[in-house]
């Protein structure tokens, strides 16, 4: 009994280390989409995040000073997403492209040229990774049958990011459904032309989403390089960038349903890796590589309405242009 | 929402505006401000790094062309991108953005590379013309698949594209690790195929002839990069098909009032963009690595996307943006031999800034530079080319 409560909370302890920086990417990608922008560019901005944060904390030993550099560089590339889509009404999609290429080439390259570790940053000390958060009480409830288990090995020594992160969904659902700005945000990505009657700058709340995006991608590529990993290492993002976007459409750009999609997505990444080589009843071994397309193949389906039906904000994509 | 923002990149790289912009404005004047700017950025990269910028640019100009056999090689990579420029382009045409072609091209060697491994002991001829069917075959339903989603069900095409990418990459991983996988070797690929069946480099196929060219991997599938180029513009702008694919490319409605229908053309457009997208496996399995092995493709669908933005979707312009990224995927490799601080990541940052500045940014020269020679040709043109120019 003991053994099998063990194995669940070991799959769900690294089913949420995997869901996080998912999570942050998925929304921060919500608080661009939702106001009309579409942002591809995920990927390429957690990457910069991810080789920044690591970058300055190697160099300056303060994890903090990381995560700043890591929003700071994510929050640029957003803003040039910003000035080639909102200033100059240009094509997103092939601006979200051009910040992967780009980051997934620059990255590696400054890295290259100042650590010469081929690509990498050095490794991190733990002094210069963000750190855990211990909770009291451990001890005293250890005794505690099923209470006990999940606090020593689920919620005790979780990342800040990860609290920061339960913090962002709550605040996000709250934001969305019951602030001035949040509805604003998704006014503006279902009608822009109506915000802009009321009297309200398109442009200005369009700018305020990416940049909001770009805080939040920071903190995602920050979480891989300086708290869930110890230093940047080649293609870190690994296509995450990618899954997040999945994650959001997945969740039909709601916040509740994309945590549910990022977890989904995250568990069946954990559940792979225990699965390697295990033979199931009646189908046998699964190849991993069936699991690991299982969040794209879901995505497909979904937007394609043989499951459910995503329908993306109205006005998404599309640049605002203001009557002449 | 893909398809409105891709008719933009289309739309408007065509539209000439009435007045007296001459039409190299557009076609020349305008990629090569793009490709300025994108080097100069790239240059204070590499600035930042350490390294004098015209020196590398001068390195790596003559480790792509200044010999021979770095020429071969330089080709060899313009071949690719050909493919795959072409690719992005036939589906912009069509008003779609397929950012799919990474994994069109993957499955595209797989299906040259399975005839590589069937056609043992036949003349190459034959299994060319074999690799050159199964990639297209491959490529395209892996192309096409996205297409019909987008035309019959309306998925995004940018977001189902990217999914395939990521599923084409999971079942060849399957695929070279669990079942094609040479029995008894540890790294995931298949064994080579019989050299009888390799297509033949280009030195060997000119050494039949009497011309003596250095080794290098560029091989016949160059040839029908060039054909294909041809076939690309009699399709498009000589044929009935190519004038459907364009109609609604432009205006989908339009197209509809004149009894074209779109989804055919979607899923069309994008079973040929995946069929040029496949045969890079021709070059890649066929003609150099002969034998199937992981991410052979190595971003060269991404590529395309800046090919065809700077060639304007044009066969011609394909060609000589293909050869310029041929040129720095070769000089670049070159390059970080030379210098110990630079590596070939940096051709990536170059890649990356084209894309932006030729495709998400094309509006911060474009109307700069015609009211520039609008107000030139009122100057010269007097008063009846001004009047005309305003309207």
């Amino acid at each position: 009994m003991d053994d099998a409560l063990l194995v669940v909370l070991l799959l769900a302890d690294a089913t949420i280390r995997v869901a996080t920086p998912l999570v942050l990417a998925a929304f921060a990608a919500l608080y661009s989409e939702r106001a009309g922008v579409v942002d591809i560019g995920l990927e390429g901005k957690m990457l910069a995040g991810a080789f920044f944060a690591a970058a300055v904390a190697s160099s300056t030993g303060n994890p903090w000073l990381g995560l700043g550099a890591a929003v700071a560089a994510s929050v640029a590339l957003a803003l040039v997403h910003g000035f080639a889509c909102i200033t100059h009404k240009g094509n997103q999609v092939v601006s979200g492209m051009a910040i992967n290429i780009l980051v997934a080439g620059l990255a590696p390259t400054l890295a290259y040229a100042w650590f010469r570790q081929g690509g990498q940053t050095p490794l991190l000390p733990g002094e210069a990774r963000l750190p855990q958060i211990h909770l009291p009480g451990v001890e005293a409830l250890s005794g505690i049958p099923v209470l006990g288990p999940v606090y020593r090995e689920l919620i005790d020594d979780a990342n800040v990011l990860i609290w920061l992160t339960v913090l962002l969904v709550v605040a996000t659902h709250w934001l969305f459904t019951r602030s001035r700005f949040g509805l604003r945000l998704r006014a503006v990505g279902e009608n822009p032309a109506a915000v802009d009657t009321a009297g309200l700058s398109v442009t200005r709340l369009r700018y305020q989403a990416v940049i909001i995006t770009g805080v939040l991608t920071g903190i995602a590529g920050a979480y891989l390089s300086t708290a869930h990993g110890a230093g940047f290492v080649r293609d870190m993002t690994a296509g995450k960038g990618y899954l997040a976007l999945a994650a959001l459409i997945f969740g039909k750009w709601r916040p509740w349903p994309t945590l549910f999609a990022c977890l989904l997505f995250a568990f069946t990444d954990a559940v792979q890796v225990r699965l390697q080589g295990v033979p199931l009843p009646v189908v046998g071994v699964i190849p991993v590589q069936f699991i690991q397309m299982l969040p794209y193949v879901l995505t497909v389906l979904l937007l394609a309405g043989f499951v459910g039906r995503a329908v993306a904000p109205r006005a998404s994509g599309v640049p605002y242009v203001k009557e002449r | 929402m893909a398809q409105d923002a891709a008719q933009g990149v289309t739309g408007r790289g065509f539209g000439r505006p009435p007045g007296a912009i001459p039409g190299w404005v557009g076609y020349a004047l305008l990629p090569l401000l793009n490709l300025i700017a994108a080097l100069a950025l790239s240059g204070l990269v590499i600035l930042v790094i350490g390294e004098n910028p015209l020196d590398v640019l001068a390195l790596l100009v003559t480790e792509a062309v200044g010999y021979p056999e770095a020429i071969g090689y330089t080709l060899y990579y313009t071949t690719s991108y050909i493919f795959t420029g072409l690719a992005v382009a036939v589906a912009f045409h069509c008003g779609l953005f397929n950012i799919g072609g990474e994994g069109q091209a993957y499955l595209g060697g797989l299906g040259a590379g399975l005839v590589g491994l069937a056609l043992t002991g036949w003349p190459w001829p034959v299994a060319a013309l074999g690799a050159v069917a199964l990639s297209a075959l491959f490529g395209a339903a892996w192309g096409a698949v996205p297409g019909w989603l987008q035309a019959r069900r309306g998925s995004h095409i940018v977001i189902t594209t990217i999914m395939f990418n990521f599923i084409a990459a999971a079942i060849m991983t399957y695929l070279l690790v669990d079942v094609l996988i040479r029995p008894g070797s540890q790294s995931p690929e298949t064994r080579e195929f019989d050299p009888g069946v390799w297509l033949p480099t280009m030195d060997r196929a000119l050494g039949w002839v009497g011309v003596a060219i250095p080794a290098s991997p560029l091989n016949l599938s160059f040839l029908w990069a060039l054909a294909c180029c041809a076939l690309f513009y009699l399709f498009l702008w000589r044929t009935r098909w190519g004038y459907e694919i364009r109609t609604v490319g432009r205006n989908e409605r339009a197209a509809v009032y004149a009894g074209i229908s779109p989804a055919r053309n979607i899923i069309l457009a994008m079973a040929i963009s995946g069929a040029l997208a496949g045969f890079v496996g021709v070059n890649e399995i066929m003609g150099v690595q002969h034998r199937i092995l992981l991410n052979f493709t190595g971003g060269v669908g991404f590529v395309g996307i800046a090919v065809a933005l700077m060639g304007r979707n044009h066969p011609v312009g394909i060609i000589l943006a293909a050869l310029l990224f041929g040129v720095l995927a070769q000089g670049g490799g070159q390059v970080s031999f030379e210098y110990p601080t630079v590596n070939r990541e940096l051709v990536m940052v170059i890649q990356g800034l084209v894309i932006l500045f030729a495709g998400a940014l094309e509006n911060l020269f474009k109307p700069r530079v015609e009211a520039l020679f609008r107000r030139r040709s009122e100057g010269r043109g007097g008063g009846h080319d001004g009047g005309a120019a305003h309207g």
